[in-house]
């Protein structure tokens, strides 16, 4: 890996199953060293389809790869099986939202963890253990000595979810790929991980991708925030531009529709009407067209270009200057509100 | 009740008590479930509802939150009477559920649930408007009528149904199959509607179209709502009271606008500084509380959340803490602000959210 | 059309919902309802369909057999015994007391699958009533019933089918009870673990709390979604049930001479299998076809019953 590449790099990626569902449609992603993007979704977005074409993860028969993915300059999409296995796990790792499903039932975790480093490194497997517990010391698991015998179904979820976090650290990967990692969890261990995450990364340099559907979570870990909407990117730029100075409809339209934001008791949520659209059968133009607030002739007809609204702060639409007025008319009740 | 529903077949509830009389009284509910410790090992119980007091009054929003394992879906199941409980007394409108006054059908007809798990709680080869129909059909409504019934329903709930009242199950996104047991639910005319997480599952968007929803169909059908969620800006926003639960028992109970912005229990105040913030310059710095939720097979003495506890004292190590009131409609389970309780802090009214 | 379309947009626009509602109004077929589409499913599955077509044409020549047979298949001809397959008379040859084996075939057939899949039909009825009764009401019922079928599972099914025929004694009637006895514990444990899923649905609970009666939920709630998987697993057994069958008329506990049942011709054929090996081997061929057919047949059903979620 050469030191001036980014982490990640993601060229114009498009994936559809079956020959018919375009899951993912263009997407252009640049995970710079060191640095945590989140993407943010609703199901059906593409969002996890996406992460795992980094690692050619989806299902290699039913699924068509277009585009361009380069791992620390080296490209993915030509890699051998040879070479695939060895950026798994050694160069990127993933952490999943249900660690029983991703460990294996049969093995104590420390068996795993071991078994991991000692199949890209040649070491002893005393080394191997004594790592093992250096990582589970590193992800604050209390009395790791213990735990590292006991198997997944002895721990509880939190505990499950920071062993699985050791397992991905294991071999010193760069880029760590993180699914919906809190979204099984209750509140109170959430939080817990995603502040070990945000350290972990700072500390080891990490380079990570943040799959997650909640907003919140997304602002306490990731530095940068990418939107999507029908397997393409909405709007991406800072996490702070994107929250606070959001400029499509839809990121909008989202921040609106949450519980925390809305005026007052009692009044309405302002929601995004519809459903989103098949993917199977995509409309012309802007995806987000049908339930925009905004739309306009323009938007059916001709799918929207990105356009910088400052820079490193992107959003595909038309009407971005409007959008983002729109917004900050409705905050200012808010502010009156308050004060 | 609204005349698109057609005639009721339940006779219509009266209100017996009148209003101010709560709805629901839940009095020292108590539900352990036996396991097995081991191989021949001693057999433990999990107290997964250990002692559940309150009222829900009519036409208000309770809330019940707390982390996984704090019985808060037990206690649901128990009021519905789905699985029957150890101790305590459940009272309807001020009679006994499963009296010879209120027979548990009489009462089922007036309570109604809606379940987390959208798929699991239709019938996979049931049409949409066949599992709304269903109710109806059991307590004697022609089948005509009942599917008449199902249609309005339908319609009320924001699903046209000239397109959907034929679909089976997997032909609906998960924010349709919730309205679709939502609609279920309110076949039989209920006054009480006890909501498990029932929008917890659902994209952000979605959740909040059936938010919207549930309060409008609140207003217009006269309900009240027993709202179970882990999440506070959700319960904040739909909830007129909230109760809080800990290892199954209540910990707080009051308005949700009092509890969730000046939390009097800790464990409270922990839980509303876990919710991620949405504020990109004031991330969360430390977690609120260490660890997992613990196991309620072997609860702690004396006040159970004393080992999580940020104000621990040596008294609470071996007093449990009554629910006392704080106000007339604020109580709290917390030495530390129970006057003369032993607590040093016992004279400080609140801690900060 | 337009105008319809148009006019349900509204309503369109709060029917919130994620994935996979298609975004036109008249782009949704009308569901066939379940049973249409395993039938569909079926209907486009070569294999299912033509292991079904081999199974009703056999049924149909077992039915049939009486009337459509070339020759006597009771007459036997001392003289011409064991021709070979393709003889002038007799094109698949005739026995070792010179019956046609052909019409032997056809006529053997009719008990072969009588007494191989009326056990199965009965095992289907009686287990899948003990199971779902255990599955559904749980606690002690389960224990004493489940435990009870499970005694049974102590035996391998052959010596089992083959120690009760003994002890009840030959014939028709008690190698189907046998069989029964013998199929009755596997169905009601698949039963039983079917339904204690099923019943776990909140489906379910939601019916109880509409007030319907426990009848009332497993008849409207329950039997629809168990049954599907019990009778998948019933079809498979009708092979083993045909073998088993057949297996003891061979061993003299089944049919009697000298009706024609597969297994029966098979075992008095024996003796010419050094002379005429192709004609000895025709009824074990003919029971191959049929339980292979069934097997095939109860394959395509399973997969076309997965419901998608």
């Amino acid at each position: 890996m050469s030191a001036s590449e980014p982490a990640v790099a993601i060229r114009g990626l498009t994936v559809v199953f079956g020959g018919v569902v375009e899951a993912v449609d263009g997407v252009d992603l640049t995970l710079e060293r060191g640095q945590a993007v989140a993407l943010i979704g609703e199901s059906g977005s593409g969002k996890s389809v996406t992460l795992r074409a980094i690692m050619r993860l989806n299902p290699e028969r039913k699924t068509r790869i277009g585009g361009e993915i380069r791992v620390g300059g080296a490209d993915v999409m030509a890699m051998s099986p040879k070479a695939l296995r060895a950026l798994r796990g050694r160069a990127v790792a993933m952490i999943f939202q249900e660690p029983l499903l991703a460990l294996d039932p049969v093995y104590t975790v420390g068996q795993q963890i071991t078994e991991a480093i000692r199949q890209h490194e040649r070491i002893s497997a005393g080394a191997a253990r004594q790592r093992a517990l250096q990582l589970f010391e590193r992800v604050r698991i209390p009395s790791p000595e213990r735990r590292l015998d006991a198997y997944p179904h002895e721990m509880s979820g939190g505990m499950r979810q920071r062993a699985m976090i050791a397992l991905a650290l294991a071999c010193r990967p760069q880029v760590l790929l993180a699914d919906e990692p809190t979204t099984a969890l209750d509140a109170t261990v959430q939080i817990q991980i995603l502040l070990l995450l945000r350290e972990l990364q700072a500390e080891l340099g990490l380079s990570t991708i943040f799959v997650t559907h909640d907003l919140g979570a997304a602002v306490e870990v990731a530095d940068r925030i990418a939107v999507m909407y029908a397997g393409r990117i909405v709007e991406e730029g800072s996490a702070r531009d994107v929250v606070l100075n959001p400029h499509h409809p839809y990121t909008i339209g989202l921040l609106r529709s949450r519980a925390d934001g809305a005026l007052a008791k009692g009044t309405r949520l302002k929601t995004i009407p519809g459903s989103p659209p098949d993917l199977a059968n995509r409309p012309p133009g802007c995806p987000f067209a049908p339930r925009c607030f905004l739309a306009e002739e323009r938007c059916r007809i001709e799918a929207p270009a990105y356009v910088d609204v400052k820079p490193s702060h992107r959003a595909a639409c038309w009407r971005t200057d409007v959008a983002h007025a729109a917004f900050q008319a409705d905050k200012a009740p808010v502010l009156e509100g308050v004060s | 009740m609204s005349m698109t529903i057609g005639s009721p077949t339940v006779p219509l509830a009266r209100d017996r008590g009148g209003p101010a009389q709560p709805l629901l009284t839940v009095d020292g509910l108590v539900k352990h479930f036996p396991v097995k410790k081991g191989f021949g090992g001693a057999k433990a119980v999990v107290r997964a509802v250990d002692g559940v007091d309150f009222a829900i009054l009519k036409g208000e929003t309770l809330g019940v939150v707390g982390e996984s394992g704090c019985g808060k879906s037990t206690t649901a199941r128990l009021i519905m009477g789905l699985i029957a409980h150890d101790q305590g007394n459940l009272l309807f409108d001020g009679e006994r559920i499963g009296s010879r006054a209120l027979p548990l059908r009489d009462f089922r007809a007036q309570a109604q649930m809606v379940f987390q798990d959208s798929y699991s709680s239709l019938n996979p080869r049931m049409t949409v408007e066949g599992s709304i129909a269903f109710g109806p059909r059991v307590h004697g409504v022609p089948k005509r009528q009942a599917i008449e019934r199902a249609r309005s329903l339908l319609a009320r709930v924001g699903l046209e149904p000239a397109r959907f009242a034929a679909r089976y199950p997997h032909e609906l996104s998960g924010g349709q199959r919730q309205r679709v047991n939502i609609a279920r639910a309110l076949a039989l005319e209920p006054r009480l509607v006890v909501l498990d997480e029932a929008v917890s599952a659902l994209d952000k968007s979605v959740e909040a179209q059936v938010l919207n929803l549930l309060m409008d169909l609140k207003q217009e059908f006269n309900l009240t709502y027993l709202f179970i969620s882990h999440d506070l800006n959700v319960v904040r926003f739909i909830c007129d009271r909230v109760a809080v639960m800990y290892l199954g028992q209540v910990v707080e109970i009051g308005p949700a606008d009092t509890v969730l912005a000046a939390p009097a229990h800790p464990y409270t105040a922990a839980l509303l500084s876990s919710m991620p913030s949405m504020d990109p310059d004031a991330r969360t710095q430390v977690a609120p509380l260490a660890g997992d939720p613990p196991n309620p097979i072997d609860p702690p003495a004396g006040c159970r959340f004393h080992p999580r506890c940020a104000l621990v004292e040596p008294v609470c190590r071996g007093t449990v803490p009554p629910l006392d009131a704080l106000d007339s409609i604020h109580r709290v389970a917390c030495l530390a602000r129970q006057p003369n309780s032993g607590h040093s802090l016992a004279q400080a009214r609140r801690v900060a959210a | 059309m337009a105008l319809a379309t148009q006019a349900a947009a509204p309503v369109l626009d709060i029917a919130g919902g994620a994935a996979p509602a298609p975004a036109a109004a008249d782009a949704f077929v009308p569901s066939r309802g379940f049973w249409g589409q395993v039938g569909h499913k079926l209907l486009r599955d070569p294999v299912a369909m033509v292991a079904a077509c081999i199974i009703l044409a056999i049924i149909a020549i077992a039915v049939l057999s009486p009337w459509i047979t070339p020759m006597d298949p009771y007459r036997g001809s001392m003289l011409r015994r064991l021709k070979p397959i393709g003889d002038a008379t007799y094109i698949l040859g005739s026995d070792e007391l010179g019956r046609d084996m052909l019409s032997r075939l056809m006529l053997g057939g009719r008990l072969s699958l009588f007494i191989g899949v009326t056990p199965v039909i009965l095992a289907f009825i009686i287990g899948s009533a003990i199971g779902i009764l255990a599955g559904y009401v749980g606690g002690w019922v389960n224990t004493v019933l489940m435990r009870t079928v499970d005694v049974f599972f102590a035996f391998p099914s052959v010596l089992l089918a083959i120690a009760l025929s003994g002890a009840l004694g030959a014939g028709i009637f008690n190698s189907i009870v046998s069989l029964t006895c013998v199929f009755v514990p596997q169905i009601a444990r698949v039963a039983e673990s079917v339904t204690t899923q099923i019943r776990a649905r909140d489906y379910v609970d939601a019916a109880r709390l509409s007030g319907a009666s426990t009848l009332t939920i497993l008849r409207v709630q329950v039997l629809g979604n168990v049954l599907g998987p019990i009778f998948v697993y019933a079809t498979s057994l009708i092979s083993v049930s045909m073998i088993l069958a057949s297996g003891l008329s061979f061993l003299g506990l089944g049919v009697k001479p000298p009706e024609p049942e597969w297994g029966l011709m098979l075992n008095t054929l024996r003796t010419a299998i050094y002379v005429n090996p192709m004609v000895a081997a025709l009824p074990g061929l003919a029971i191959f076809i049929v339980s292979i057919s069934f097997n095939l047949f109860s394959d395509g059903l399973r997969s076309a019953m997965e419901v998608k979620a």
